[in-house]
């Protein structure tokens, strides 16, 4: 039994469109999931169901072996970080991170002690007078961390936290908020659509789809071996193409093509795919794990040639580096390495 | 281009014009010597002002009127701002209509819902003149209220109410903690606006009023009727000293133009 459990949860905001349908998951103590996928997939409602800011049409919500499904948001002693970050506009940074502790009924010493330290760790101290609209976007975002975390929280909500800030601050504020998830040992839910920030903070990802968990594994492993389609196209796998099992790692396509997959799979037909950024262009043929092709379409990516080439497998991508470019017309080779091939 | 200016120009001087005008004529007029109306006025005394004072109707009207407007308006406030709020966060159904059931006696000339409620409060179910004024300007009061309320509701991220709740606060208590503050200029703003329009209202209080009960616009009324005086330019005076020291306090809390 883990730390958190969402069991079975379904909900419908209308009682007739279901956004969550029979959704599990399950949460370590300390550790720090993302909920990630694409932009009306559910992500925001899970987490509002979590916080109790909505209740579940059924299904049960269990932390710490306690059953929380009824209890409502201001007992459950969670912080949450708002997109927006809603500060209190009318409260200083030092107010709206005493907030919590004020509710709590702590003497004054006590708060201005936990304050005081909060602020320190999120590099505050000297804005503890100021009021939010005289701070910038990255110092707001810390003091809606700072007040969520002052209560020593026992779960962490973050919703897209990040997606109002800068490139480059939504990279040092992301470093920043792992330290002290690490430090503080908070267990967290993450909530994004990014998939590089996703797998650069989580222990473990859980990728949704139209209200429902795709799959549920560590950032490596969803990289490295996707288990479904939606998740593999969602973290940049493309050309999909069905194939059927010969003999043990063997496979051939509908065409007859000759593939090594080293992905270990029982099944006798499966879809294969590969990474645009795996695939090998060479000049002359293989007997295995390669296909011929004429080039399509060729568009300039910076530090590569991104090509459509039309194969008897149809479109395939293929993002290739090279000092001389392909041209519209070409004849070429595809190689697929057989370790860069997964099945779904 | 150039043109239009001229003309837009113009059209606007003649209106404020023919708006300044009266009101500058019955200023003037409060100041001559002559004990009845005249314009332009023949000397120059302040003796009508201190009239104002000795004149009984005048006086018991003003405190009707601070009674009625004060209270009417403050029991709209206690109402209408949680009115405003359970509209704007969407949580009520039919939102449109009630909204509009709300806003209606804005829409409703002013004698039309004087005469419903003098039939109703007063023939009907015979209440004391005082009460029937009360419910009768309280009931004009609301939509101000709800509107201007409304209108600065609607500009209020939710999400830090939810994040009130979540930091330990009852629904209750976030309300009062966080939401008030945030809209307080708005409330302010509604209370002065609702005050006004309830202390110049004439005709629901032109029904609701009866003996020895008055508001003061009634009393004035009453007064010309029998007495062609300046005591009545002198009050008018004065009660537009008042309305526009309001009005500057709204200016400068939260703007006019956002309560239009
Ligand atoms: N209050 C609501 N009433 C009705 N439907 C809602 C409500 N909130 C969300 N939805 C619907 O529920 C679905 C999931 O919404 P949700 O906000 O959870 O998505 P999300 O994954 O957080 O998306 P995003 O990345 O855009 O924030 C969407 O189809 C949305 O239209
Ligand atoms: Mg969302």
């Amino acid at each position: 039994m883990g730390f958190v459990e969402l069991k079975n949860i379904d909900l419908s905001y209308d009682g007739s469109k279901y956004i969550l349908k029979d959704l599990n998951l399950t949460i370590e103590k300390g550790e720090l999931v993302s909920l990630l996928g694409p932009s009306g997939c559910g992500k925001t409602t899970t987490l509002r169901i979590i916080a109790g800011l909505i209740n579940p049409n059924s299904g049960s919500f269990i932390v710490d072996g306690e059953n929380l499904t009824n209890v409502p948001v201001h007992k459950r002693n969670f912080g949450m970080v708002f997109q927006s970050y809603a500060l209190f506009p009318h409260m200083t940074v030092f107010d709206n991170v005493a907030f919590g502790l004020k509710n709590r009924k702590m003497d004054k010493n006590t708060i201005k002690e936990k304050v005081g330290r909060i602020l320190e760790v999120t590099d505050l101290s000297q804005f503890a007078g100021r009021f939010p609209k005289q701070m910038s976007g990255g110092q707001r975002q810390r003091v809606a961390l700072a007040r969520a975390l002052v209560v020593e929280p026992k779960l962490l909500l973050l919703d897209e936290p990040l997606s109002n800030l800068d490139a480059k601050l939504r990279i040092s504020m992301r470093t920043e908020i792992k330290r002290i998830q690490q430090k503080l040992g908070i267990t967290t839910v993450f909530v994004t659509h990014d998939q590089e920030e996703c797998f650069s903070i989580s222990d473990k990802v859980a990728v949704m789809n139209n209200g429902d968990i795709e799959q549920y594994d560590t950032p490596e492993n969803i990289y490295k071996y996707p288990s479904t389609e939606f998740v593999a196209r969602f973290i940049g796998f493309d050309n999909f193409f069905n194939v059927e099992k010969a003999n043990y790692h063997n496979y051939k396509d509908i065409f007859g093509h000759q593939f090594v997959i080293d992905y270990e799979d029982s099944r006798t037909q499966a879809v294969a795919t590969i990474r645009p950024d795996d695939i090998q262009v060479v000049p002359e043929d293989s007997n295995m794990n390669s296909i011929k092709g004429i080039v399509d379409v060729r568009t300039f990516l910076g530090d590569s040639y991104q090509y459509e080439i039309k194969t008897e497998l149809g479109k395939i991508n293929v993002n290739h580096k090279s000092e001389k470019p392909y041209q519209q017309g070409d004849a070429v080779y595809l190689l697929m390495p057989s370790n860069k091939i997964i099945l779904v | 281009m150039r043109k239009k200016n001229i003309w837009l120009t113009l059209m606007a001087s003649i209106v404020f014009i023919f708006l300044i005008i009266p009101l500058f004529i019955v200023v003037v007029t409060a100041f001559g010597e002559s004990p009845s109306i005249q314009f332009p006025i023949k000397g120059f005394s302040l003796q009508w002002f201190g009239e104002v004072f000795k004149t009984k109707s005048f006086m018991r009207g003003m405190k009707t009127s601070l009674f009625i407007s004060i209270w009417a308006t403050v029991a709209s406030i206690i109402i209408g701002v949680p009115a405003a709020y359970a509209l704007a966060r969407g949580t009520v159904k039919r939102r449109a209509l009630l909204k509009n059931v709300f806003l209606s006696p804005t829409f409703v000339p002013g004698i039309v819902i004087g005469f419903a409620l003098f039939q109703f409060l007063t023939i009907k179910l015979q209440m004391k003149i005082i009460t029937s004024l009360f419910l009768g300007h309280f009931l004009i009061s609301l939509p101000y209220i709800i509107r201007v309320v409304g209108s600065s509701l609607e500009h209020f991220d939710f999400s830090i109410e939810e994040a009130a709740w979540t930091l330990g606060c009852t629904k209750t208590k976030s309300f009062v903690k966080v939401v008030l503050p945030n809209i307080s200029s708005g409330i302010f703003a509604s209370f002065m606006l609702a005050f006004i329009n309830s202390f110049n209202n004439i005709p629901v209080s032109m029904f609701l009023s009866g003996p020895g009960v008055q508001t003061l616009p009634i009393a004035l009324m009453n007064h010309i009727e029998y007495n062609y005086d300046p005591t009545v330019s002198a009050m008018s005076v004065m009660l537009m000293l008042c309305t526009i020291l309001l009005m500057w306090v709204i200016e400068k809390t939260l703007g006019l133009a956002t309560i239009a």
